[in-house]
Parts: C-alpha cells; sequence; structure tokens
C-alpha cells in the first residue's frame, strides 16, 4: 500500500473527508444557526440585518458539503453508496430543506408585503432547523451502526433512523449551531439587535451545554463503543477536556464582549465533536450491526490508491486556491453589515 | 411501476429541471462579462445600468440553479447505490473536482458580485463577474467529463466479478479526455451561450416591442445578437463533431437517433417522421442516402442499423431518442436562420423598426431551452439500456435497499416543490422585467460604483 509521509493513502483520505466535513460544519454550522435562531428576532429591520450578516457567504459555506460529498464518492464508494441509500427517506427531507433554505433566502426580499416575508422568514429558520437535525440524526446513526449486510445494503425500515441515541445527537448539534450562529450574528451586529443577540447566545449556550451533557451520559450508558477509544487512550481524554473548556470559554468571551474568540472557541467546539466521533471510529466508517465483519472500514472501503492519489494531487491544487479566495471574500465583506440597496 | 422506472424518471425530471437554469447562469454571465467590460470601457453609464439590472436576473436564476444542483449529487447515491459502487472510483474525482474548482469559484466570487457593488473597486468586480462566469463554465466541463465518461468509457479497468465488479481508473487524463468529452463540453457550452443570450434578446425584444427603454435596450439586444450568431453558427459544426463520436462509440445510439434499422445500403436521413417498433421500421419525410453522406460523405456507404443488435441491446425507448434529437435539429437550423436574417436587418438599420420580429425573439428564449433539454433526452435516452456504455446495465444499477414506496413518495415531493419553485421563478422574473431597468432604487447609493467610472479616466488611479 502506497504512503505518504508514512500514512497510507486511505488513511490521508479519512482525514481529508473529517476535515471537509468539519470545515464543512464549522461554516454552515453558523448560517444554520443564525437560520435557526431567525425567528427569536422581531423586528423587521433585524431580520434583514441577520439575512445579510450571512448572504454573501452562505452560499460559498454550502459548497463544502458538496465538495465533501464528492469527496466521499470519489474516496470511499461504498461508504457514500450504503450510507445515502440506508438513509433515503432523511436525505430527501434533508434535500428539500436545502432547497427551501436556500430560496427562503432569495425570495425574503423580493416582495414588501408582510405575510411573503413572514412566511419566507417561516420558512426559512424551520428549514435550517431541519437541516441541522437531519445532519446531526445521520450522524448519531453512523455512531451506533446501521444494519448492514456483507453487500453494504440497509436491511432495517425506513423508521430505524429514529433511534434515541440519534435524536438526542440531532438537537445537540442544533444546539451547538444554534450558539456559533448567534455568536456569529452578535459579531455583525450592533446597539438593539446585539445586546438582543448576547441574550439568545447565552440561552443557547445553555440548551449546548444541557444536550451535550445529556448526550454524553447516554453514550457512556448505552453506546459504550464510542468512548472505547478514549478509555483505552487516556490522553485522549484532553478531548472531552477541551470540549469543556472551550464551551466554558465560549460564555466567558461574551461576557466581556470579545466575541471573535468566542466564535473560535465554538468552532473549536465543534471540531473536537467531530474529532471525538473520528477517534472512535476510526478505522471503521460505518459499523454494521448485524456483524461486524461488515463493517465499511478504511481499507475495505476505500477507492483504488491510484484514485486517491490523483484526489490528494486535486485537494492540494484546490484547497489553498478554495482557502485564498474564501479568506478574501470574507475579508471584503468584513465588520458589522450596513443595509444598501443590494441588500436582501 | 418499479424501483427502476421511478428511479429513472425522479432522476431525469429533476436534472432536466436543473438544466433549466445552469444554461442560462452560463450564458448570462458571459453577457454580464461583456456588458460590465463595455462599461469600464465607455463609461457609458447605461452599461452600468444593464449589468445592474441583469446581474438581479442572474441572481435569481443563480439561486435556483443551487437549489436544485445538491440534490443530483445525492441521488447518485440513494438512488443508483451500485452504480455508484461501480463508478466512484473514476467517476467520483471528477465530481469532488467539480465541487472545488467549479463551485467554490462560482458561490465564493457570487458574493461580491452582488453584494460588493460599494465594498470593492470596479476593476475587482469585472474580476468577480469573470470569475463567476469561468466558475460557471468549469462545472459544466467536469460534470459533462463525469456523463461522457459514461458514454465512452476511457482510462479504466473492471475488477471483481458480478455485482461485486467495479471499474478502477487506471488514466486519470484518458478518463477526463475520453472520446465524447471535449465535443460535447463544447456543444454543452454553445447550448449555455444561446439559452443566456437569447434571454436577453427576449428581455430586450420585449421592451422594445413596448417602445419602452429605446437606447437600453437596443445596445443589450445587440449584445444579445452578436452572442446568438456565432453560437448558432457554431453549433451546428459541435453537433455533427458530436454525431460522428456518437457514430463512431455508439453506434446503436445513432441508430436510435436517425431511426435507422438496415446495416446494408446507403443509410437515409428523416426530416421528420416515426419510429414503428414492431414493424422495425421508419417511416417519415426522407433524404435517401442523406445519413451515409453525413457520416461517410458517401450517398451509398453502409452504416450499421437497429437490426445489427439484439432486441434487449436497443434503446428502450425509440420515439424519444428519435424525436428530441430531431426536434433539437429543427431547432438549431431555425436558430440559424432567426439570428442570420436579424443580424441582416441590424446591418442595415431595419432590425428595430420591425415590431413582429421583436415579438418572435419574446417568445424565442424557450427554443434554445427547449433544445438543450432535447439534446440531453437525445443523448441519454440513446444510451440505454447501459447505464454505463456496455458495462453496466441501468436494471442493474439500482440501490438494493430502496422500496417502491420510498422513490414514490420523493418523486411526488420533488413534484410538488419543483412546481411550487417554478411558479415562483416565473411570477418573479416576470416582476422584475415589468419593473425594467429604471426601477432598481440603485443610483441612489451606488456613489463608488458610479464614481469610479470617472475616477479610473484619471491617470493617477490607473495603479
Ligand atoms: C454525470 C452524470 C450525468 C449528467 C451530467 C447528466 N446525466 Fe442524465 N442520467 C445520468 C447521469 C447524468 C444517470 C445517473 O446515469 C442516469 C440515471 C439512470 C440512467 O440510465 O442514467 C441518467 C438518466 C437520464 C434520463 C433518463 C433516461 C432514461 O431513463 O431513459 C434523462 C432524460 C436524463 N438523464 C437527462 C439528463 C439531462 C437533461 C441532463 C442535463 C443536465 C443530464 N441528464 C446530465
Ligand atoms: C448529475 C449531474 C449534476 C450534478 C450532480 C450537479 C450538481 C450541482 C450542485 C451540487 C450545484 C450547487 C452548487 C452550489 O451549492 O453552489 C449545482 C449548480 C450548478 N450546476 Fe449542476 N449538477 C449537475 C448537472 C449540471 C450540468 C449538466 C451543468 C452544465 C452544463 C451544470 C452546471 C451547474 C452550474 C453552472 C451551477 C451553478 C448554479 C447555476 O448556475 O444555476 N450542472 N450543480
Ligand atoms: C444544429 C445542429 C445540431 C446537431 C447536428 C446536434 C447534434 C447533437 C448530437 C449528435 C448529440 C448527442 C451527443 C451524444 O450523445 O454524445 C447532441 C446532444 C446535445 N445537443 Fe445538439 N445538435 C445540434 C443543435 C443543438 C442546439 C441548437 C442545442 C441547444 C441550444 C443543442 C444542445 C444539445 C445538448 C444540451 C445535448 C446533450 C449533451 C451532449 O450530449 O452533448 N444541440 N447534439
Amino acid at each position: 500500500m502506497d504512503t505518504l509521509l508514512g500514512i497510507d493513502y486511505a488513511t490521508w483520505w479519512f482525514l481529508v473527508i473529517g476535515a471537509t466535513f468539519t470545515g464543512y460544519a464549522i461554516l454552515d454550522g453558523f448560517d444554520l444557526g443564525a437560520g435557526a435562531i431567525h425567528l427569536f428576532l422581531k423586528k423587521e429591520e433585524s431580520r434583514r440585518i441577520a439575512l445579510n450578516a450571512i448572504g454573501p457567504v452562505w452560499d460559498g459555506n454550502e459548497v463544502w458539503l458538496v465538495i465533501g460529498g464528492g469527496a466521499l464518492f470519489a474516496g470511499f464508494p461504498k461508504v457514500y453508496a450504503s450510507v445515502f441509500s440506508a438513509f433515503y427517506i432523511p436525505f430527501m427531507l434533508f434535500l428539500v430543506a436545502l432547497i427551501f433554505r436556500a430560496i427562503s433566502i432569495e425570495f425574503r426580499s423580493k416582495e414588501p408585503m408582510l405575510w411573503w416575508r413572514k412566511m419566507w422568514d417561516v420558512s426559512y429558520s424551520i428549514s435550517s432547523i431541519v437541516i441541522a437535525l437531519a445532519l446531526g440524526v445521520v450522524l448519531g446513526n453512523v455512531m451506533v451502526g446501521l444494519p448492514i449486510d456483507a453487500q453494504g445494503n440497509y436491511q432495517g425500515t425506513t423508521l430505524d433512523f429514529l433511534n434515541p441515541f440519534a435524536m438526542l445527537t440531532g438537537v445537540t448539534t442544533l444546539a451547538l449551531f444554534m450558539m456559533h450562529g448567534a455568536i456569529y450574528l452578535v459579531m455583525k451586529t450592533e446597539k438593539r439587535l446585539y445586546t438582543k443577540l448576547t441574550i439568545i447566545v447565552k440561552n443557547s449556550t445553555i440548551f449546548f451545554v444541557i444536550s451535550l451533557l445529556l448526550l454524553s451520559f447516554y453514550t457512556l450508558l448505552y453506546v459504550p463503543h464510542m468512548a472505547e477509544s478514549i478509555r483505552c487512550n487516556s490522553w485522549l481524554f484532553i478531548i472531552p477536556i477541551g470540549m469543556v473548556l472551550a464551551t466554558a470559554n465560549v460564555a466567558r468571551c461574551i461576557s466581556q464582549q470579545r466575541y471573535r474568540i468566542a466564535f473560535f472557541s465554538s468552532a473549536l467546539n465543534i471540531a473536537l465533536l467531530l474529532v471525538v466521533v473520528a477517534v472512535n471510529l476510526f478505522p471503521n466508517l460505518v459499523l454494521s450491526s448485524i456483524d461486524p465483519a461488515y463493517n465499511l472500514t478504511v481499507n475495505n472501503a476505500a477507492a483504488s490508491n491510484k484514485s486517491l492519489s490523483i484526489m490528494l494531487t486535486v485537494a492540494a491544487i484546490g484547497v489553498p486556491l478554495v482557502a485564498v479566495y474564501t479568506t478574501f471574500v470574507f475579508w471584503t465583506f468584513k465588520g458589522k453589515v450596513h443595509l444598501d440597496e443590494n441588500s436582501y | 411501476m418499479d424501483v427502476e422506472i421511478l428511479s429513472r424518471i425522479q432522476f431525469a425530471f429533476t436534472i432536466a429541471f436543473h438544466y433549466i437554469y445552469p444554461p442560462l447562469s452560463i450564458g448570462l454571465g458571459v453577457g454580464l462579462v461583456i456588458m460590465e467590460g463595455m462599461f469600464l470601457k465607455t463609461k457609458e453609464p447605461v452599461y452600468e445600468k444593464m449589468t445592474r439590472f441583469f446581474v438581479k436576473i442572474f441572481a435569481l436564476i443563480f439561486g435556483i440553479g443551487v437549489a436544485t444542483g445538491i440534490v443530483m449529487e445525492f441521488e447518485f447515491g440513494t438512488n443508483w447505490a451500485v452504480y455508484s459502487r461501480y463508478v466512484g472510483d473514476v467517476f467520483g474525482s471528477a465530481l469532488a473536482a467539480e465541487g472545488i474548482f467549479a463551485f467554490a469559484l462560482e458561490s465564493g466570487f457570487l458574493g461580491i458580485l452582488l453584494f460588493g457593488w460599494n465594498k470593492v473597486s470596479p476593476k475587482v468586480h469585472f474580476l468577480s463577474t469573470i470569475m463567476v462566469t469561468l466558475g460557471s463554465m468549469f462545472s459544466a466541463i467536469w460534470i459533462v467529463v463525469a456523463n461522457s465518461w459514461q458514454q465512452t468509457p476511457a482510462g479504466y479497468k473492471i475488477v471483481g466479478e458480478g455485482m461485486e465488479a467495479r471499474a478502477e481508473i487506471t488514466d486519470f487524463w484518458a478518463m477526463v479526455f475520453n472520446p465524447s468529452s471535449v465535443e460535447r463540453i463544447m456543444h454543452v457550452w454553445i447550448g449555455a451561450f444561446l439559452a443566456g443570450a437569447f434571454l436577453i434578446m427576449s428581455i430586450a425584444a420585449w421592451y422594445l416591442y413596448k417602445n419602452k427603454y429605446q437606447d437600453f435596450s437596443k445596445k443589450a439586444f445587440g449584445i444579445g445578437l452578436v452572442i446568438a450568431l456565432i453560437a448558432a453558427y457554431a453549433q451546428l459544426v459541435t453537433g455533427h463533431s458530436s454525431a460522428e463520436v456518437v457514430e463512431q462509440y455508439q453506434p446503436a445510439k445513432l441508430a436510435a437517433m436517425e431511426g435507422h434499422w438496415d446495416s446494408s445500403g446507403a443509410a437515409d436521413m428523416y426530416l421528420f417522421g416515426y419510429i414503428d417498433k414492431k414493424k422495425e421500421e421508419t417511416v417519415g419525410l426522407k433524404i435517401p442516402g442523406g445519413l451515409s453522406f453525413l457520416t461517410h460523405q458517401d450517398f451509398n456507404a453502409p452504416v450499421t442499423g437497429l437490426k445489427a443488435f439484439k432486441p434487449e441491446d436497443r434503446p428502450g425507448s425509440l420515439n424519444i431518442t428519435f424525436q428530441s434529437y430531431h426536434i433539437m435539429i429543427a431547432i438549431g437550423m431555425l436558430l440559424i436562420s432567426l439570428t442570420s436574417y436579424a443580424a441582416w436587418l441590424w446591418r442595415r438599420n431595419k432590425l428595430f423598426e420591425k415590431k413582429w420580429l421583436m415579438l418572435v425573439f419574446v417568445w424565442a428564449v424557450f427554443l434554445p431551452q427547449i433544445a438543450n433539454q432535447a439534446g440531453w433526452f437525445a443523448a441519454e435516452t440513446g444510451r440505454q439500456p447501459w447505464v454505463v456504455y456496455n458495462l453496466l446495465r441501468t436494471s442493474d444499477a439500482l440501490s438494493q435497499s430502496v422500496q417502491k414506496e420510498q422513490v414514490m413518495f420523493s418523486l411526488i415531493l420533488f413534484s410538488l416543490v419543483y412546481l411550487v419553485l417554478f411558479m415562483l421563478f416565473i411570477y418573479l422574473l416576470n416582476k422584475k422585467i415589468t419593473h425594467g431597468p429604471w426601477h432598481t432604487d440603485s443610483d441612489k447609493h451606488s456613489s463608488r460604483h458610479s464614481d469610479m467610472a470617472t475616477e479610473l479616466s484619471k491617470p493617477s488611479s490607473q495603479s
């Protein structure tokens, strides 16, 4: 097996995909979170500012989902095929929610009527919530394992995906995004709206802490295999410590009005949550709840070395390029939002 | 209806709906680059107006394109799991490359194109317009490469057997430059230019018909006409070379597109007609030996016909393939005549007096759209019964764990959602057009961008 810096290609690719989805969760996480808390903002002006805070960047953020999907398709075709066909109905609802989020942002400002704007506000907020929940539910199911057979075909029923653990993961994801999105909006706003948002940050932080605690207990009690790596390698305990500190730091920085650091802390939180998942799964990608022999792993589900090395080249050229102009775009729209004639 | 047919309908429906928008974005993007370029060059305010007006329309179209695009990327996995396992090694890289090279580029700079007027200098804004357009053209490259690989596979080897068989990549560039990709990318791009140019002309023609915004509309129409005229002729060339590739690599498809049955003797070309599947013949108006001539420059050369293939290896819906192919070509010819006639009148300064012609152009916006859709229907139904040509049958490519009811549910769901989406799109597009370029309150605030026009001409700012 070919290696790069002593790590084989399949493992590299596991890391690349992990990093892509983490990037997606951090970037689109704040858009989705902003959407989820949208209805808590009551004034028309506030809602417009909140929308325009994510206006120029949300589409670019969503592209990381597209890239992640493509990377999974290319790097681990079996995982892509098995997971996507297993979650047929949830993915379809997820897609419809993605459609509604996109068009709500686009259509809302096109008519001045109150009912029109209210309608798109509600559709925007609900679709953001559904997307966040769905992402969490899929993550939760991947953590507990799926009933897949030797061919990677799903043997469960449509409703199996709504198990308590997955739902709890969904709620935690939503809470995390809400906190993350609220902090982002705090960074982009001033005056009354700013004050209002700091309160929302506090509440969503509490919401997140509660759901994280519940999720942790649930994991330890009912899904012990998810804590196994950490139990076996005590130095990995640093990850949960990091999460607790990052969350505490969010609260601290907000009260000191250092929201940029708060934002990075909540981003770190998202990353650590996914690191926990990755550390505990590796080298598996999908656990089979029928028979561990059917697990899809980094080795048995990966594309050929040739394909993986091509993809690494693509990533090595593409990612720096994207990083440069994404930074440029964020930099162009830095600072507080002011509405002008081009705004939504 | 079984899972297979439902999944095929769903894929065809969702992608055909998606494909209403990207060609408009690509073509309109090219138009925007020209308009904004003209503004920077001439500093005439009318070009700034034009750019801003069409950017708003662009935003609407682009938004729906983005919203409907993600569906297909997931559908490969949800509905076509066996296919995904089979092609992932080869084709996944094209999809990922599309994300990273194309979508990231367009969606990144889109923010600046739409919201950056007052935040960046006109040159940087112009650069963003170019980047968005290039990004959308790149996305066409990668997705068409992936599709062309299914049509004419190259640069791979097959490993494993039966349901476990899959393609592994052996040569990346051979995959990218598989026998049909270059011709098809060109053909798709030009089809997109036509779609965008006809949209610009349609809006301008509507204003001219209503005697509104004369100067604006004449200039906009001119830009659209130049693009459309060149593209209409070019499309004949790229279409012809596509047909040659099909003849060489997918003879059964060519035979279906042309309604050609016998492999011996001269092959006729039908101008229009109907395929009788039972009697294995085609009835209609034909040019004797026409197909032989087009493919071999010889009126008597034989061309492989449908009878050379076992019935189960022939495309299933022969009439769809045949009719949509003929619709596309008929429209291609019509577009050539229409744009040539308009250009001829334009040179003699008579174009804008012809009210009836303006009305024709208002409605002509549908022609390239129909041709684009018909082209894909011909290409994709002609590929059947194979999902990967000669390697994997469509009936074997389905997800094994997905049930009929589930696909039925999602198909109904998408039909309803897209219906609503389409009606809203038409409503908002119509509203934007009727309000016209002068309605937008943009000039009230856009100090920076318009000031730059004067500023640009000063030597000091030419850094
Ligand atoms: C990269 C892949 C790809 C691309 C770019 C396209 N298609 Fe496709 N198409 C497929 C991959 C595919 C497929 C997944 O391979 C399908 C599903 C079932 C099948 O046989 O092929 C298919 C089927 C399919 C069918 C049904 C054919 C049948 O069942 O008889 C239609 C009508 C279209 N497509 C139309 C389009 C249109 C309008 C496109 C323009 C955007 C397009 N396709 C691009
Ligand atoms: C199965 C085939 C296809 C898939 C999986 C697909 C996927 C996608 C996705 C995921 C997006 C949204 C990107 C974002 O979030 O910014 C998108 C948009 C887009 N797609 Fe497709 N697409 C397909 C077919 C095509 C074809 C055939 C073309 C062009 C010829 C095309 C051109 C575009 C363009 C230009 C956009 C940007 C939005 C727009 O311009 O409307 N796509 N597509
Ligand atoms: C004028 C004469 C034309 C000829 C001879 C021609 C020929 C062809 C052929 C042979 C194909 C099938 C390629 C394949 O299956 O690999 C095709 C596909 C297609 N055509 Fe045309 N075409 C013409 C005009 C047009 C026009 C005017 C448009 C749109 C404005 C158009 C849009 C398309 C599209 C979108 C496809 C599907 C993509 C592809 O397979 O390349 N064509 N055309």
